[in-house]
């Protein structure tokens, strides 16, 4: 069965005839070539997956894409500022070195930045309490806890529009 | 300014931040298919049939393979003669998770579905899931050839009667060092795609020149035409250096049906099939004096193969086994193997592979002489640490000849941050308020063998050789490229080489890239894996960057008339030193490089290309100290670590921000090890922790906060000093967060807990001392 579902993604229209099953991260990744947003376990406890779906984090791996249709969708690839800049987030995980081999780092990246929206000024314990369902195996933590701080205390960082 | 010692931010992150990563899953040939495993589900049975009928009558599917398929092909590479894995089950079932069937489909999710619809018929066999059921009289034997279940028996030299009868105490343990799932947050991937020019394979590996060479070999193909990629590689930990099915049946599949063929492990299928790591029992025995000093050490190791064992899975127990003195003088010492099968997934490397074993055997028995003898543990590892003036120190073990270190100095600088004297009157207080937590203080002295290594050590786990390469090429803007055989997947490579170059080459870091993990575009390479990547890959790059500048300089002195030796560089030009107002910048020495006529004579074009085999005379051995101090709630028995002190002795930091990664993630997965995971199985071979629901890989909030401190002693063994770092947080932080449960409820009679040290079973020792 098919069924034709509308999702913006990264502030862009996109509408695909799909699988009623279709996972979103497979819609993103598969049907829009979106592949920044990873999986990294089947049972939604890795968190690798997290996007924003209309401005709250969200594990794309246990929502189909039909049953979001007329919904808003942010990944990791609509993560930077409208000048080219990374976001305060980006820059921070870059600034503290909160991450190793990457591959939990998108989602990282939104989870955090979805922490920082409902709680811009999060203490450390907030901060592992928030990113429970985000699992990370290279960095131990810590350094991801320094970088959320960072994005907290520079919300208003620019590149300039220097990538 | 040098940048080696730097905290220089990662070249890799700007991708990696921005969602511009470029994992295996993330590509997308055209006529890409998909291939799907069907699993065995029991751990030990006969396969009467397999009916495949209903899946390849599905639309979509393009091929569904089983034994039969392959039946003229060798077994997987890595195993033992005659003990392999068949690359499909042949007949007989061994581990749950082990490979019955696959389908390949235009798909992953008609994939999915056609394996759903095969029907595999098992005559369940009796399965051993333990050592102790493995090694049973009258146990089920899992290969015939052997006639047991035992491998491999490595007996004692000399069991040290004498020295045990003689001496005034001893003790002993026996230890469970619990089996762990390596879990990279992305798990296994390849894609194949074998057409008319050959093969290539990208894979998430950490040693594409070694899969490389195997695959053909095991193809009987060309080196030249087949290509092993690993492009940005999920984490690896040890498990991604391992032969498995996936790689070969991808390969035979796309050359079968003319497409690419992609694999995806689902998490499901990474706990039971990517390789698992430890899985070791220790028979451990100490001799000691009143005053706590060590006579002598008698260790066996039980080694859990798995289902089939493989070569680097035979070398564990030989490693820790090497390793089993630890940092300490020890009189005699006396080791003991086996390697043994069970009807479970197999087991190889995993961070520390071998080394955390070891560190945790012999700090567990250093806190045991404490307890026994009444001696501060702190004191005893004072007493029988190794001096620093006794380096180098021939060890019991021809592998481990240690080069260089400083326990004891580790040890104080570790105290400077630890109020020991205050903890533990805090302890003692808090054993008195029923209401308090428990606290609890733990040290570990670590030692581990890293930097593989010296010629003959890679060799013996299948490896080409033990070298790594590095390849230095000048641009004829004066920029840089460097190529090296070191795989890397998180350590930050790129950022340390690029750091290592820009101060041997005098480029600026920003005109320096770094290329790996493609056989097409490196020369040849072994791998990441041992904590190697800096001890022996980056001393290559100093080595062939230094070869090159040799010949910058001669270039440039040909060019300002000036004789080579009074060459130096400064922000990128050459002059005489003493007369920088002329000078010629490297951009000019790089393009003239490759002019003929510009040449000083006897040089030829190229000469700033410069490739390296980098040998190393020894292996390398980084240490440290850690402290863990833990709060025990009597009513949950929970722990909590309030505090983890972390100093290490790596050698020469390159980037210390880059070290601070690695320790906090291999403290972390030390941490894991010891509190949160174990890879479980039932009586019948069932795994009972296959998904991330049951087996608990940390989160932040089940993790401390870390504070590092350092030593360097440098390493002698390459001219950078550096030790390696990667593997050195497992191995330290197991014994310390353990010793320190141990002290918790060391007034309770308690001696040895083994991990993971779960709230049941110190709420259990709580219950019990009621």
């Amino acid at each position: 069965m098919t069924i034709r579902t509308a999702i913006t993604v990264n502030g862009k229209d996109t509408s695909r005839e799909v699988e009623a099953r279709t996972l979103l991260v497979h819609y993103l990744r598969e049907e829009l070539g979106l592949t920044g947003t990873h999986i990294g376990c089947d049972t939604s406890n890795c968190g690798a997956c997290t996007v924003l779906l209309d401005g709250e984090a969200a594990k794309s791996c246990t929502i189909f894409a039909a049953q979001i249709h007329d919904c808003h969708v942010t990944t990791i690839e609509g993560a930077a500022q409208a000048d080219g800049s990374f976001s305060p987030m980006q820059e921070g995980f870059r600034q503290e070195h909160g991450l190793q081999c990457g591959y939990c780092t998108p989602g990282m990246i939104m989870a955090s930045t979805a922490l920082l929206t409902e709680n811009p000024n999060p203490t450390e314990e907030e901060i592992r309490h928030a990113l429970e369902g985000n699992l990370c195996r290279c960095t131990g933590y810590e350094m991801i806890v320094n970088a959320v701080r960072w994005a907290a205390e520079n919300p208003n960082f620019t590149s300039g529009g220097v990538k | 300014m040098s940048l080696v010692g730097a905290r220089v931010l990662r070249k890799e992150d700007p991708n990696l931040i921005t969602g511009n990563g470029q994992y295996v899953d993330d590509l997308q040939p055209a006529g890409c298919t998909s291939m799907v495993f069907v699993r065995s589900t029991e751990a030990h049975a006969k396969i009467r049939s397999i009916d495949t009928a209903e899946a390849l009558a599905l639309p979509g599917v393009l091929a569904v393979w089983t034994s039969a398929n392959v039946a003229q092909l060798a077994n997987c590479p890595g195993g033992l003669p005659g003990l392999d894995q068949p690359l499909l089950a042949k007949d007989i079932v061994r581990f749950v998770g082990e490979g019955v069937a696959v389908v390949v489909a235009t798909d992953r999710y008609i994939a999915a579905d056609a394996a759903e619809l095969i029907i595999v018929d098992y005559e369940p066999l009796p399965a051993v899931a333990s050592l102790s059921a493995a090694m049973a009289p009258g146990a089920v034997v899992l290969h015939e050839v052997l006639g047991g279940n035992t491998v491999h028996f490595q007996d004692f030299e000399n069991p040290l009667d004498e020295a045990f009868a003689a001496a005034p105490r001893t003790a002993s343990l026996h230890i469970v060092n619990n089996r762990c799932a390596p879990s990279p947050i992305e798990p296994n991937v390849c894609l194949a795609d074998w057409g008319r020019s050959g093969l290539t394979l990208w894979a998430a590996f950490q040693a594409p020149h070694h899969l490389r060479n195997t695959i053909a070999q095991y193809f009987g193909i060309p080196q030249d035409s087949t290509r092993v990629v690993a492009p940005d590689v999920g984490g690896g930990f040890g498990a991604k250096i391992n032969f498995v099915p996936e790689f070969f049946l991808t390969a035979l599949l796309s050359k079968e049906i003319g497409k690419p063929v992609k694999y995806t492990q689902t998490r499901s299928e990474c706990l039971v099939a990517m390789l698992h790591g430890r899985a070791q029992e220790h028979d451990a025995s100490v001799a000691f004096d009143n005053d706590g000093r060590i006579l002598a050490l008698k260790l066996t190791v039980t080694q859990d193969q798995g289902a089939y064992p493989n070569g680097t899975g035979m070398g564990l127990p030989v490693l820790t086994t090497a390793m089993a003195a630890g940092c300490y003088r020890i009189p005699a010492v006396a080791i003991s193997w086996r390697n043994v099968v069970t009807n479970t997934t197999p087991v190889a490397a995993y961070r520390g592979a071998g080394r955390p074993e070891a560190s945790f055997t012999i700090e567990r028995l250093i806190d045991l002489i404490a307890d026994e003898t009444g001696v501060d543990p702190v004191e005893v590892r004072r007493r029988n640490f190794i001096p620093v003036d006794a380096f180098p120190y021939a060890t019991h073990s021809p592998l481990a000849m240690y080069d260089s270190g400083n326990f004891a100095g580790a040890l104080d600088e570790l105290l400077k941050h630890v109020n020991y004297d205050e903890l533990k009157k805090e302890q003692e207080k808090r054993r008195q308020d029923p209401a308090a937590k428990l606290l609890g203080i733990g040290f570990a002295s670590w030692l581990e063998i890293a930097g593989f290594g010296p010629p003959g050590s890679l060799e013996a786990f299948g490896h080409l050789a033990s070298w790594e390469s590095a390849q230095v090429r000048i641009q004829p803007d004066g920029s840089a490229i460097i190529f090296t055989g070191a795989s890397p997947h998180g350590q930050g490579t790129v950022t340390t080489y690029a750091q290592i170059a820009a101060d041997e080459l005098g480029i600026d870091f920003d005109r320096i890239s770094v290329k790996h993990g493609d056989t097409a575009v490196v020369p040849q390479g072994i791998g990441t894996m041992g904590s190697r990547a800096v001890a022996v890959g980056g001393e290559g790059v100093k080595t062939a960057s230094g070869r090159v500048y040799e010949n910058a300089k001669r270039i440039a002195a040909h060019l300002l008339e000036a004789s080579a030796e009074d060459i130096i560089i400064e922000d990128e030009k050459f002059f005489v030193k003493g007369t920088p107002a002329r000078s010629v910048p490297w951009s000019e020495v790089a393009w003239k490089s490759f002019q003929p006529l510009e040449l000083p004579g006897g040089m030829e074009p190229g000469a700033l290309d410069s490739t390296v085999f980098q040998q190393v005379p020894n292996f390398s051995f980084p240490s440290g100290a850690y402290c863990c101090v833990v709060e025990i709630d009597r009513e949950t028995g929970g722990v909590n670590i309030v505090n983890m002190y972390l100093v290490d002795d790596c050698g020469t930091v390159i980037n210390p921000l880059l070290v601070e990664g690695q320790v906090h993630g291999g403290v972390a997965q030390g941490i894991a090890q010891a509190l949160y995971e174990h890879m479980l199985y039932d009586p019948s071979g069932v795994p009972r922790t296959s998904t991330f629901m049951d087996y608990l890989v940390p989160a932040a909030s089940d993790l401390p906060g870390y504070v590092t401190g350092r030593i360097n002693t440098p390493n002698p063994s390459n001219t950078l000093g550096a030790k390696g770092v990667g593997e050195s947080g497992s191995v330290g932080a197991p014994p310390a967060v353990v010793n320190a449960v141990v002290d918790a409820l060391s007034h309770l009679g308690v001696k040895h807990i083994d991990m993971p040290v779960t709230p049941i079973k110190v709420w259990n020792i709580l219950e019990g001392a009621k």
